[in-house]
């Protein structure tokens, strides 16, 4: 949003240098905190919490920029993000955003174009960059919006050693059908162990992050190319029962409450032998303290009709529009996203806790590659075919893979899981819960259309 | 825990004082259950603190606190004893005459007085955050703790006006009309006559709104960044939608809890006091 006039600005700039030096000490106005530190505003994830470590004793040795945090948990931060940003209050020079923020929030120019900081800086690399990680982060205009931090897609892992004792073999690309006998055969393989984890937690970034990647896989999506809502269609229903039948009759413990971090705790602790989720969760699987460490597999993203169906995400640094310090804040990332910083966290901290899943030489690095071989190569491989375009079997009317890039679909997603979320606690039937999410989504996609219309 | 003994001495019912002082013992263990889980979680490892079912005699360590610490918390407990301290004491300021006005010299009509500062509280909180956010953002005051304070003094102005009216009103009016015969002026009153009296009044709404404004975290988590956050906001900065954090979160928990209980340990003698003063009618 721009200023009013001239005369606000130069006002309101008179007004933040008097802040900023009159109230040392107070905690001044937007963009507080002196000419020579930037205000970063980011999500808790261990990646994070990492990179807050490192920052003074290299990002700011080295360049003498301060960098103040404000770290928060995923859906806090948001809300906050939103708020922020919406309003372009200027507080915070950069944050984390994903690949499903940062198209929205560039078409609405809450965030400044990149393409001119990384033309300036051939260090960075872009070219290294995975394709389909810049292709998310461009804007409708071509230019890049933001950097990513670390990506994932989504694989399936598996118990070698469970899989093995019950004589059965995973296929390198297996096909949902197989994973539901698996999942049978290996059930109950150890006592208290369930044949597979599967979110069943609402949310549209818990439960209808694999969802979605299931239904795009049985031929469904969220709406057609002329935004006709589908979520009662044949196909959407098939994914949906084939998936609240399997995490039923062979999931987890608790399922309607399980997300992310519920079933890297029961693949930890061995209460499954299967979990199809994040790429990223390898890390945790793989670190030098975890229980399970060397006895897990992985393989591709389960299909049915399509060749892949991982999905794509990635944590990333955009540079707020209103931000006054435009070219700090790109030192910033530009360090943040680099090979050096992947570098220092492998020998910091090891190299399992390092933020991959972006860089093509990341994979290429034999360090990387001692600590990670086990899900390096298959990480890559599901990050590089994801498309997120074209992620099912029909054209779709915006991008994104386990989402839809439209501002309603946080909402519609969430509202829907609710009733899919009661389908897996048995309370509602998958019929029910779709015929209602299709009222909901038709509520949405008759917007466009009608925009669409004039 | 002295007002339960004298309760029970009271009575002087020998098997109903009994039964009466197990079950208080049985209610309050049950509400410092939780306290003391976090406690124990917050010695355990991650991994143990994540186990299901729980595991009650893991190996304790002090790694929780040590990854609580090495974060940083300094600023933003500074904060929150700032916001706290000034904004308790302005409180205290502004509603022990206001409360002197509306108990001991009523002002006309009240009754409606006090209605209207209760009625400030019936909007909830969250309505009024939209416009104060705009309000804090046109005039630069975003991410200012003097901010808050202004905030906490007034969302707490209100109850500290109630309670202490009611504390006020138990002063005998004897004493206020000797102290008048003696030629002291009203401020010499409200400071050497009134507030000895119902210190143990002040204590307990001071302590009111010491814990009240600690513990605030909507306005704090919108309306600050990273130069005025407090410890709720700090704090749940720790609660991580991948990977574990409860240990982490119990430790930080416990050292932000920690202000609250020793302001309640050093008030505990006036507090007591002062809640049984205002009981008696």
């Amino acid at each position: 949003m721009p200023r009013q006039g001239k005369h606000v600005g130069v006002v309101g700039v008179a007004l933040l240098v008097s802040a900023v030096s009159g109230c040392a000490g107070w905690g001044g106005g937007a963009g507080g905190g002196g000419a020579d530190s930037i205000n970063v505003l980011m999500v808790n994830n261990p990646q994070m919490v990492d990179l807050q470590q490192l920052t003074a004793d290299n990002f700011t040795k080295q360049t003498g920029i301060k960098v103040n945090f404000t770290v928060l948990p995923e859906n806090d931060v948001r809300d906050k993000i939103s708020q922020e940003f919406s309003s372009q209050a200027g507080q915070y020079d950069v944050a984390t955003l994903s690949n499903f923020e940062i198209p929205i929030y560039a078409k609405s120019k809450w965030i400044a174009p990149l393409s001119d900081h990384i033309a300036k800086d051939p260090a960075f690399d872009q070219d290294d960059i995975l394709k389909p990680m810049t292709e998310s982060m461009s804007g409708e205009d071509g230019k890049v919006y933001g950097e990513p931090f670390y990506g994932e897609s989504s694989f399936l892992m598996y118990r070698k050693d469970v899989l093995e004792s019950k004589g059965v073999t995973m296929p390198a690309k297996p096909t949902w059908d197989e994973v539901a006998d698996i999942a049978a055969k290996v059930d109950k393989a150890q006592p208290n162990m369930r044949g597979i984890c599967l979110r069943g937690q609402p949310g549209w970034g818990q439960l209808f992050a694999p969802l979605t990647t299931v239904v795009n896989t049985f031929g469904g999506t969220w709406f057609t190319q002329d935004w006709q809502a589908q979520v009662n269609s044949p196909e959407f229903t098939a994914a949906t029962k084939f998936y609240v039948d399997l995490v039923r009759n062979h999931g987890e413990a608790g399922a309607p409450q399980a997300g992310f971090t519920e079933c890297l705790n029961n693949l930890i602790q061995g209460n499954v032998a299967m979990w199809y989720d994040a790429t990223s969760a390898a890390g945790s699987l793989e670190a030098p303290n975890s229980p399970v460490k060397g006895k897990i597999g992985y393989a591709q993203a389960p299909v049915k009709e399509t060749d892949s169906s991982g999905w794509l995400y990635a944590w990333s640094w955009s540079i707020q529009e209103a931000s006054k310090k435009q070219d700090n804040a790109w030192k910033f990332i530009s360090w943040a996203s680099s090979k050096e910083y992947e570098q220092l966290v492998g020998e910091k901290l090891g190299w399992s806790r390092v933020p991959a899943g972006k860089r093509a030489s990341t994979y290429e690095n034999p360090a990387y590659l001692k600590e990670a071989g086990a899900f390096a190569a298959p990480t890559k491989a599901a990050i590089e075919t994801a498309d997120p375009k074209n992620p099912g079997t029909q054209p779709r009317p915006a991008i994104g893979i386990q989402f839809v890039d439209i501002p309603e679909f946080p909402d519609l997603g969430t509202q829907v899981s609710q009733d899919v979320s009661s389908a897996i606690a048995g309370r509602m039937s998958v019929d029910e819960a779709l015929k209602r999410g299709q009222v909901l989504a038709d509520d949405v996609a008759e917007r466009y259309r009608s925009r669409a219309a004039k | 825990m002295s007002g339960q003994v004298t309760m029970v001495k009271g009575h002087q019912r020998r098997g109903g004082g009994w039964a009466l002082s197990g079950l208080a013992w049985v209610v309050g263990l049950l509400f410092v259950m939780p306290v003391l889980w976090m406690l124990l979680t917050s010695f355990h490892s991650e991994e143990d603190a994540a186990k299901n079912p729980p595991d009650i005699a893991a190996p304790l360590t002090l790694d929780g606190y040590k990854s609580f610490f090495d974060t940083g918390p300094w600023p933003s407990l500074a904060n929150s004893l700032t916001a706290s301290v000034l904004s308790t004491a302005f409180v205290i300021l502004l509603a022990f005459p206001a409360a002197y006005a509306l108990s001991i010299r009523p002002v006309r009509k009240w009754t409606d007085v006090l209605f209207f500062f209760l009625s400030t509280k019936m909007l909830p909180v969250v309505a009024g955050l939209l416009p104060i956010y705009l309000f804090a953002q046109s005039v630069g005051f975003l991410d200012n703790i003097w901010l808050l304070i202004i905030l906490y003094t007034s969302m707490n102005l209100p109850i500290a006006v109630w309670m202490l009216r009611s504390f006020l009103s138990e002063v005998p009016v004897e004493i206020l009309e000797a102290a008048s015969v003696d030629g002291a002026s009203l401020g010499r009153t409200l400071r050497s006559v009134v507030a000895p009296v119902v210190t143990p009044g002040i204590a307990s709404v001071a302590l009111i709104c010491f814990i009240f404004s600690w513990n605030e975290l909507l306005f704090a988590r919108v309306l600050t960044g990273t130069v005025a956050q407090t410890a709720p906001v700090f704090l749940t900065g720790f609660v991580t939608s991948q990977g574990l954090f409860l240990a982490k979160v119990c430790a930080a928990s416990i050292v932000v809890s920690l202000p609250v209980l020793i302001a309640g340990f050093a008030a505990q003698d006036k507090l007591v006091q002062g809640l049984s003063l205002g009981a008696v009618k």
